[in-house]
C-alpha cells in the first residue's frame, strides 16, 4: 500500500472510528449505521462481482441467513448484549461452507448461468424465510432479545461492528489487490479461458472469492437483524438489498478499493433522505431503477476510475506541455 | 394414483403456460445472449394490461391479446434500442444482465405506482369453469391457454422459418458476425428479436391474470421459473424450452399434489443445481465456448 493510501485509509477509519463521541443524534448514527453497512456489502459483493466478474445476484440470501442466524440463537437473552458480536466469525464460517458446493456448481459453466443460480437461490431461501414457520416464524417475523445497552448511546456498539466489518472487507479488497489471487481473479475476469490455459485454478480462486463475499455479507445481515430486534423475511431476504450492493459498487467503480464504499456514501443517505421526503416505497424502487440505468448508460465504469482517469490524463497533458 | 393422472393434466397445462414464456426468454438469449431478467415483469405488465383493457371494454381477455401484443412488442423493442443496444460490448454481457433487472425493478415500481399492491385477477365469468372427464378436471381457461400457447408457438416457429426476418434472425443466432458480413442488419434484428421475445408475453399475460390473482411483486416468482426452464430446455434452443416447461409443469404439479405445494418452488431449484451439475448445456443447448 502506498504511503498515501495508508494516510488515507488512517484517516478515513479514524474520523469514523471518532465520530460517534461527537455526534449525538440518534438519527445521525442510524444513518450512519445503515452507511457502513452497505459499504461493507458493497464492499463484499465487489470481492465476486468486481474483481472475479461474477455478478452474484443472490447475496441478499446470505444476509438473511446471517439475520437468522443471530434471530433463533438469541431469540430470548443476549446476556450483556456482545454475545451475539463474538458468534459472528461462527455466522460467516457457516455462511462461507454453505457457498462453497452452491458456488462450485454455478460457477462451473459462465457469468449468466451464475448469475441465474444466485437470483434463484434467493427467491428460494426468500420462500424458506416465509414457510418454515419453526424456524422463522414466518410472515410474522422473528424477534431478537433487546440488550440492555444504555439507550443514550444504543446504536455505538452495532456502529463500531459495522466499521470493524467494513475494514475486514476493505482488507479482503486491499489483499486481493495485492497478492497473485487477485491478479488470478483479474485473469478470470478478462478471458477465463485463457486464464485456465496460463495454469490458473479457476474453480479455487472463484470460490474463494464467493466464500469470503457471502462471508461478510452473512456477518453484516446478522448485525443488521441484531440491530433491528425483529427479522422480517421481506426485508431480511430483500432482492433491494442485493439491487443495492450492486448499485453502489457500480456507482462508486467495480474492481476498486473505494468504489464501493463511496457509493455508499452517496447512495444511502440519499436514499433515507427521499424516503423521508416522499415516503412511499414504490418511488423509490422507480428511482432505484432510474438511477441504474443511468449509472449502466452514463457511467458504466464507475465515478472512481472515471476520474482517475481524467486526473492522469490532465497530469499527462501538464507533463507534455512543460516539456 | 387419481391425484397423479389430475396433476399431469394440471402440470401439463400450466407447462404450456411457462412455454409460452420461457420461448420468448429463449429467442431473446439465442440472438443476443441476455438473460433478460424482466421477462417475468413483462409478463406482469402485459396482466395488468389486459386487466384494465377487460375493466374499460368488457372484451374478453383472450381477444385482447390482439391489442396487447404489439404494445409488449413495442415495449420490448424500446428497452432493447434504448438500454440495451448503447452498452459497450466489452462488458455488455454482464451489465445487460444487471440493466435487465433494473428493467424488472422499474416496471415492478410503476406498476405499484400505478395499481398499487392490492392483488387482482381476471374475471371474465368462466374463470372458474372446468369439465369433467372420466373423473378429471380440465380447468377451461388452462386449456384454452394451452392451446393458445400451441399456436403462438406455431407462429413463432413459422415466423423463424419461413420468413426472411426469421432467417435473419437464425443466421445471428447462428454466427452474428458472418450474418452481419451477408448483409443482416443485426441492430435491427436485436431490437426485433427482443420486441418478438417480450410480445409473448402478452398471450403469457392474459392467461397468467386469469389462472391466478397478482400483484406487481409476482414477478418475483416467474424469475426463477423461467430461468430454469431455460438452463433445463438448454440456452438459445426455443424448441428445448417448450419441452423443458411441461417437463417443470408436470414436475411441479407432482410434487405439489404428492407432497406440498410449498416444495414445487424447491423442485425448480433442485432442477436448475441438477441439470447445471450433470449437463450444463441443458436438454437441447449447443455445447457453449467458454464452458469449462
Amino acid at each position: 500500500m502506498s504511503k498515501a493510501g495508508i494516510i488515507r485509509a488512517s484517516a478515513f477509519f479514524g474520523i469514523l472510528a471518532l465520530l460517534p463521541l461527537g455526534v449525538k443524534p440518534q438519527w445521525v448514527i442510524n444513518l450512519l449505521i445503515f452507511t457502513l453497512m452497505y459499504a461493507a456489502l458493497a464492499s463484499s459483493w465487489n470481492l465476486i462481482g468486481g474483481y472475479a466478474g461474477y455478478p452474484s445476484l443472490g447475496h441478499a440470501a446470505f444476509f438473511g441467513f446471517g439475520a437468522y442466524f443471530i434471530g433463533i440463537i438469541f431469540e430470548n437473552s443476549v446476556g450483556n448484549g456482545y454475545n451475539p458480536f463474538f458468534i459472528l466469525p461462527l455466522v460467516g464460517l457457516c455462511a462461507a461452507i454453505i457457498s462453497i458446493p452452491i458456488g462450485f456448481i454455478a460457477m462451473k459453466t459462465r457469468k449468466d448461468v451464475f448469475a441465474i443460480v444466485t437470483i434463484t437461490l434467493l427467491f428460494m431461501v426468500q420462500t424458506l424465510a416465509y414457510n418454515w414457520r419453526g424456524l422463522t416464524g414466518g410472515a410474522q417475523g422473528k424477534g431478537v432479545a433487546v440488550p440492555p445497552f444504555d439507550p443514550a448511546t444504543f446504536g455505538r456498539p452495532y456502529y463500531y461492528v459495522m466499521l470493524i466489518l467494513l475494514l475486514t472487507a476493505m482488507s479482503i479488497s486491499m489483499y486481493f489487490r495485492r497478492s497473485k489471487i487477485g491478479l488470478s481473479l483479474a485473469a478470470v475476469r478478462a478471458d477465463e479461458d485463457k486464464a485456465h490455459g496460463v495454469g490458473i485454478q479457476v474453480t479455487t480462486v472463484k470460490i474463494i472469492a464467493f466464500a469470503l463475499s457471502v462471508a461478510i455479507a452473512a456477518m453484516v445481515g446478522a448485525v443488521w437483524g441484531y440491530y433491528e430486534g425483529f427479522i422480517y423475511p421481506q426485508f431480511a431476504v430483500d432482492p433491494l438489498i442485493t439491487i443495492g450492493m450492486v448499485l453502489m459498487t457500480f456507482l462508486g467503480g467495480r474492481a476498486t478499493l473505494w468504489g464501493p464504499v463511496l457509493g455508499a456514501f452517496i447512495l444511502v443517505p440519499a436514499q433515507q433522505y427521499f424516503s423521508y421526503e416522499f415516503g412511499a416505497t414504490q418511488f423509490y424502487l422507480l428511482a432505484y431503477a432510474a438511477i441504474f440505468l443511468v449509472i449502466m448508460l452514463v457511467l458504466p465504469r464507475g465515478i472512481l476510475p472515471t476520474l482517475t482517469d481524467r486526473i492522469r490524463l490532465k497530469a499527462k497533458i501538464v507533463a507534455e506541455a512543460n516539456k | 394414483m387419481h391425484s397423479v393422472i389430475q396433476a399431469l393434466i394440471l402440470g401439463s397445462l400450466t407447462g404450456g403456460v411457462y412455454a409460452l414464456m420461457a420461448s420468448g426468454q429463449t429467442l431473446i438469449f439465442g440472438i443476443m445472449k441476455v438473460i433478460n431478467l424482466a421477462q417475468g415483469a413483462f409478463v406482469i405488465v402485459a396482466s395488468y394490461l389486459t386487466f384494465s383493457l377487460f375493466q374499460m371494454t368488457g372484451l374478453d381477455p383472450f381477444l385482447l391479446i390482439i391489442v396487447t401484443t404489439p404494445i409488449m412488442f413495442i415495449l420490448g423493442a424500446a428497452t432493447q434500442w434504448f438500454l440495451l443496444r448503447p452498452l459497450r460490448p466489452d462488458d455488455a454481457a454482464e451489465l445487460s444482465l444487471l440493466v435487465t433487472f433494473a428493467v424488472a425493478l422499474g416496471l415492478e415500481g410503476a406498476l405499484s405506482i400505478v395499481y398499487k399492491t392490492t392483488l387482482r385477477s381476471i374475471m371474465p365469468g368462466y374463470e372458474n369453469h372446468s369439465w369433467t372427464l372420466w373423473g378429471y378436471q380440465i380447468n377451461e381457461v388452462r386449456f384454452y391457454a394451452f392451446l393458445l400457447s400451441i399456436a403462438m408457438l406455431g407462429v413463432l416457429y413459422l415466423l423463424l422459418q419461413k420468413t426472411k426476418f426469421g432467417r435473419s434472425v437464425r443466421a445471428t443466432v447462428q454466427n452474428p458476425m458472418s450474418a452481419q458480413l451477408l448483409g443482416v442488419n443485426s441492430k435491427a434484428v436485436s431490437a426485433f428479436g427482443f420486441g418478438l421475445g417480450v410480445s409473448t408475453t402478452a398471450a403469457a399475460g392474459a392467461v397468467f391474470g386469469l389462472i391466478t390473482p397478482f400483484n406487481p411483486g409476482s414477478h418475483y416468482d416467474l424469475i426463477s421459473r423461467l430461468l430454469t426452464i431455460v438452463v433445463l430446455g438448454g440456452m438459445g434452443a426455443i424448441g428445448g424450452s417448450v419441452i423443458a416447461a411441461l417437463i417443470m409443469g408436470i414436475g411441479a404439479a407432482l410434487v405439489s399434489a404428492l407432497a406440498a405445494p410449498i416444495w414445487s418452488d424447491f423442485t425448480f431449484f433442485a432442477v436448475l443445481l441438477l441439470v447445471l451439475l450433470l449437463r450444463p448445456r441443458g436438454l437441447f443447448g449447443a455445447k457453449v465456448r467458454g464452458a469449462l
